[in-house]
């Protein structure tokens, strides 16, 4: 799960981890309020929205002018912020932090998460801050230090020292070493303690008066773990996500939209995803992953036909079940009874493979439903292409 | 032969009165495994379905000799279930749950390391050797008896190329679903070289996804090590990046991590990739013959 900038640094600073003085806000009278209430020679608004990339797309506004926040809130709220994490359409910014900026005199990356191939916490750290980590692997990946913490043992006193020599911050004079030590800890601490999946410090800033503090801030928490952190799911922001993705949720699916026509449904992540790839190799594009989960009853399908069909893009449906304990027949019957009651007025493809799956064809053939019913995969992949989008386009073989 | 499991294993189910568990012990001994024991936390002396259950571990591994856990226990108290497996003294331990805590998956990592304990999943299958024993929760009527070894971080996914291998009459001998989730037990390097070292395996099928860099590690070992055909899938070429897509594990944050990249990897490792995974069973008998 994905939280705000804001409410971030509000968790962190709990954590003792220094960050601007600042308030998240919804009006411009709210901003010029809060503004009043700061003193600094320089003032930062910043759109709050769950994408990265706000400041190159114009999401964070500078000024030395404390008259100035009021009208810099103004034009940052309610506008559509694209960044290039955000896709096209974009993100409605609703709120926006206004901070108190700082004097930077050194920028660093600093970041924590979880290695998959040692299984173990990663410290990243680079002493170029503010830069795309991403893009620094490609171009510096000699500048990038990773310094990994064993889960039994913690985070011990060498860690630290290796990254600030990494960092070069072992020239910085005694205060900022402690400053330093203090804040590995902290994060390690808050990391391990709110299963937290990232927590990303970029830029972390060394100020002129030898303060590091965290000038911006990502976490990101590991959705399997929300049941034990009540005041984390409190943080969750329904106007982040998709609709569509939420309803879905609601009924046990795992629904990921995507800009195709061919919706699909699914059981089994793996297979689901496999159902988009084919849908491609076929020529088409999917709309959507869907996996209904191992049962595939008659109220998951009927649920599921009601979320693709929402989708206004969707021109054909595409259902890939194999039954492995679940019989086809069963299967087949919850797909007629659920494709009747929707009145599903677009074409539909039904793959089952497994235990009976001829009777659970046989059932659809005879049901007198607009539907073509298969048992072999790559086929059910075609039909589903050449329907939705007419017989010109020709799949290529694998 | 075949890897890690076999009829002679014998295997506790650590959540056996539950409904999942219950229902697919049944399924397990149905198909010929040796079930021996239950463990379920006050329920101790109770049977289920005629198979004894115990409080816990350590008594049901000492009154029934099992070597193997097989685990159905809920999400949020999985990672214990682990634990008290591994202090019992199984050296196997299947885990079947969905959702567990990644840093819960972390420390439990940390701590069976160096024991000999293995681990496989969690949030997987589960594994079966075909004609001897099926310890998780795949349809066993899809396999068949036969000459190749399949590894996957999915569940249906697999049955698809079983059903495959099935058709094909090239049959499997062992098949491990080593799971979705970003932290698990064995990986894909441990299972090919444990297929390497198998007389009855004579070629691999590897079903990676996107995220991580498991099937990167794997590249370099079938590159350096296994002489054995590899026919590698690996799902997600339509995924878009920063997406999670159902598994817990399936989403690339980073480089290396995209289905493009992994296929390219893999084949320039010697593997054959395919990209149609509707022809990996065919591509398998292409590959042995």
């Amino acid at each position: 799960m994905n939280v705000h900038e804001f409410q971030a640094k509000q968790l962190l600073a709990r954590y003792g981890v220094a960050v601007p003085k600042g308030k998240a806000v919804t009006s411009e009278a709210a901003a010029t309020k809060w503004a009043a209430q700061l003193d600094s020679s320089i003032y930062a608004v910043k759109a709050q929205i769950h994408a990265g990339g706000r400041g190159l797309a114009g999401g964070v506004k500078l000024t030395k002018k404390r008259k100035e926040v009021g009208p810099l809130a103004k034009s940052l709220l309610g506008m559509n912020l694209v960044t290039h994490q955000t896709g096209p359409e974009g993100r409605k910014v609703r709120k926006v932090l206004i901070e108190e900026g700082v004097a930077i005199k050194k920028e660093l990356y600093l970041s924590l998460l979880i290695d998959r191939r040692t299984g173990r916490p990663v410290f990243i750290a680079c002493p170029e801050g503010g830069m795309d980590i991403e893009e620094l692997a490609k171009t510096k990946p000699q500048a990038i230090h990773k310094e990994y913490i064993d889960p039994s043992s913690g985070l011990q006193a060498f860690h630290g020292r290796n990254l600030m020599l990494s960092m070069g911050l072992h020239v910085m004079g005694p205060q900022v070493a402690k400053s330093f030590m203090g804040l590995l800890g902290n994060l390690y601490r808050f990391f391990m303690e709110k299963d937290a999946s990232q927590v990303e410090i970029n830029p972390l800033v060394i100020t002129e008066d030898q303060k590091l503090i965290a000038l911006d801030a990502k976490v990101i928490f590991d959705d399997s773990a929300l049941a034990r952190h009540a005041d984390v799911l409190k943080l969750r922001d329904l106007n982040e996500e998709e609709k569509l993705e939420i309803e879905a949720s609601k009924h046990g699916l795992n629904y990921v939209k995507l800009d195709g026509t061919i919706g699909c449904m699914v059981n089994g992540a793996g297979l689901a995803m496999s159902t988009m790839d084919l849908i491609k190799l076929a020529g088409g594009e999917p709309a959507n992953f869907l996996d209904v989960g191992g049962g595939a009853s008659e109220e998951t399908v009927k649920a599921a036909f009601k979320i693709l069909l929402k989708d206004k893009k969707v021109k054909g449906i595409f259902v890939n079940i194999f039954g492995g304990i679940v019989r086809c027949e069963r299967i087949a019957g919850g797909i007629i009874a659920a494709a009747k009651e929707m009145h599903v007025r677009v074409p539909i493809v039904v793959r089952l493979q497994g235990t009976n799956a001829e009777q659970g064809r046989e059932l659809l053939d005879k049901s007198g439903l607009k539907l073509k019913a298969t048992t072999d995969l790559w086929e059910g992949a075609q039909s589903v292409v050449e329907l939705t989008s007419g017989p010109t386009k020709k799949g290529r073989a694998a | 032969m075949s890897i890690l499991v076999n009829k002679s294993t014998k295997v506790v189910v650590q959540g056996i009165t539950g409904k999942e568990g219950g229902f697919h012990a049944g399924q397990c001994r149905e198909y010929g495994t040796q079930i021996v024991a239950g463990v379920t936390p006050g329920k101790g002396g109770k049977k289920a379905d005629g198979v004894p259950v115990f409080d816990t571990m350590q008594e049901a591994v000492k009154e029934t000799k099992a070597d193997t856990s097989l685990i159905f226990v809920p999400a949020p108290f999985c990672a214990d279930a682990i634990y008290e497996a591994a202090a019992s003294g199984v050296k196997l331990i299947v885990c079947i749950t969905e959702g567990i805590p990644v840093i819960d998956m972390v420390k439990v990592k940390r701590s069976l390391a160096g024991t000999g304990v293995r681990l496989i999943g969690p949030n997987c299958p589960g594994i079966i050797t075909v004609g001897e024993a099926k310890i998780g929760i795949m349809p066993g009527f899809i396999h068949k008896k036969g000459r190749v070894g399949v590894i996957s971080r999915s569940g249906t996914l697999t049955y698809e190329v079983v059903k495959q291998l099935t058709d094909e009459g090239l049959g499997q001998t062992t098949c491990v679903g080593i799971g979705g989730d970003p932290v698990g037990g064995l990986n894909f390097v441990d299972v090919l070289d444990l297929f390497e070292q198998d007389p009855k395996t004579e070629g691999v099928i590897m079903i990676g996804e996107i995220g991580g860099d498991a099937e990167v590690q794997a590249a370099n070992f079938i590159k350096k090590k296994m002489k054995k055909p590899v026919v590698a899938f690996i799902a997600g070429i339509t995924a878009p990046p920063g997406r999670r897509m159902g598994h817990a594990g399936a989403i690339v944050t980073g480089g290396g991590e995209t289905a493009a990249e992994k296929m390219k990897v893999l084949k320039s490792a010697g593997a054959h990739v395919v990209d149609n995974p509707a022809q990996m069973g065919a591509r398998m008998t292409e590959v042995l013959t």
